[in-house]
């Protein structure tokens, strides 16, 4: 049975992709061992467990590593069947969702992370590309409770550490969440009142502070 | 006998490996389908429709609704006909090839488009860049998750072979075209044999263009990357 298994995943506080572990894992009520690696001196379980990419998150389970957290999140899902489905039963609906959590990986995090790493100058394109994102986001979302419609689903978990970066996103991106994207801030709100999800993700206040510091050291200014 | 396929669309391009992926897996399943050919110049209103965000190729309709991006189209597959499966059945199974897959599409893929692209003053870099992920595969096979195995699915092809294999032949194309050793047998011998063997199943037989036409396709691409390069002005 999955439960027996040591599960142990190897994370940073601020990853947005290990939010999305945490949240999975909490909403299937698995307990688990959590590891915060210091990225400028990975542990040696880190090297070993994800000898490709040496990138959190890792889940470990049983001694075997699970990387890349959207695989995470469909093992979790699936090592777990018997409560809390985060992909939806039928095989029309998974396709939609996996299309959506990877638009989610490619035009929110991925360029979101463009906004914060690159000098002003360059950011233009990348600005646009986000505000286009969440639109097309709020368009998918629709007047449903979640992405997943009446259940938090595999989009949610996908979407919601946006989060705990908004803040941080808003800053460097120059633009204004309410007004961008009024309604994924609403759907965040009713996201955070889950507890899987309040639990998860760290104050944006602190991810901002954090962004800046690593800025510093990357010579941003 | 092909089992009932209820209006299957396949809206691909002939030299698409992506697409192939796709012909493939239906060749596989033995699914009838009807495909129409895109031309990426000149985009059908299909296309556009039914994938508004990339309005790229392959487009899978199945009773006229889309699935988009080929490793989701795999799974879907696999999900409405589970007949010769292609994902495995065990979730640790399942997550391994499914992060070999993106490690296909985000780091090999890329690596050997970039040789293909790259001037020539950048060659040797990009090459050993797709050597350096076909050093990681080529572990896997030797003493990792697939040692021991004939294909990354075990016995039969499975999703990873799938999407590994629709591609790889671009390794021999880019040899000839750039000259330029990419899969040398003796630095990557699993790697090699894999394929060698992929390539001679006769469904993988049937759905590979002619390695002529993908030539002639390949020095035209490359000709007009040249053309089109700052250094050319």
């Amino acid at each position: 049975m999955a439960e027996t298994k040591e599960l142990v995943l190897l994370n940073c506080w601020a990853s947005p992709y290990g939010m999305r572990c945490r949240i999975a894992l909490a909403e299937k009520r698995v307990e688990y061992e959590h590891k915060d690696e210091n990225l400028m001196e990975k542990s040696p379980l880190l090297l070993q467990s994800n000898p490709v990419h040496k990138k959190i998150p890792v889940l470990v389970h049983g001694g075997k590593p699970v990387c890349e957290s959207l695989v995470i999140v469909q093992y979790v899902d699936e090592a777990w069947p018997d409560r809390a489905p985060l992909l939806p039963a039928d095989a029309y609906g998974r396709a939609q969702a996996r299309f959506w959590a990877d638009f989610v990986d490619k035009k929110i995090f991925e360029c979101g992370t463009k906004l914060w790493m690159l000098k002003k100058e360059a950011q233009g394109a990348a600005k646009k590309e986000f505000t286009e994102g969440l639109k097309l986001l709020e368009g998918e979302l629709g007047e449903k409770k979640y992405f997943g419609g009446d259940t938090f689903g595999f989009v949610d978990v996908a979407l919601v550490p946006l989060m705990a970066w908004f803040r941080t996103f808003e800053s460097f991106g120059s633009f204004i969440a309410e007004t961008e994207a009024p309604k994924l801030v609403a759907w965040g709100k009713r996201c955070m009142e889950r507890e899987s999800v309040a639990m998860s993700l760290p104050d944006p206040g602190k991810v901002y502070e954090f962004v800046c510091f690593m800025r510093k050291m990357l010579g941003l200014g | 006998m092909a089992p009932p396929s209820d209006d299957l669309k396949l809206l691909g391009s002939w030299a698409s490996s992506y697409t192939h992926r796709v012909q493939l897996a239906l060749k596989l399943k033995g699914l009838a389908f009807e495909y129409a050919e895109e031309d990426l110049a000149d985009k059908s209103p299909s296309l556009l429709l039914h994938n508004p965000v990339y309005k790229k190729v392959p487009v899978l309709l199945h009773r006229g609704r889309p699935v988009l991006e080929s490793v989701i189209i795999l799974h879907y597959l696999d999900e409405t006909w589970p007949d010769v499966p292609l994902v495995p059945a065990d979730p640790y199974d399942r997550a391994l090839a499914r992060f070999w897959c993106h490690f296909v599409d985000d780091k090999l893929g890329p690596a050997v488009g970039a040789v293909f692209a790259s001037p020539s003053e950048g060659q040797a870099a990009a090459v050993e860049q797709v050597h350096e992920n076909l050093r990681l595969v080529e572990r896997e096979l030797r003493e990792g998750a697939f040692a021991g195995r004939r294909f990354f699915g075990g016995d039969k092809i499975g999703v990873l072979d799938i999407v590994l294999g629709c591609g790889s032949y671009w390794l021999a194309v880019f040899e000839d075209v750039m000259e330029v050793k990419l899969v040398d047998p003796e630095a990557f011998p699993l790697f090699h044999s894999w394929l060698r063997d992929f390539e001679e199943q006769e469904e993988v037989k049937a759905i590979i263009p002619a390695i002529d036409r993908l030539l002639e396709y390949a020095r035209g691409v490359r000709q007009m990357m040249l053309g089109l390069s700052p250094q050319q002005q």
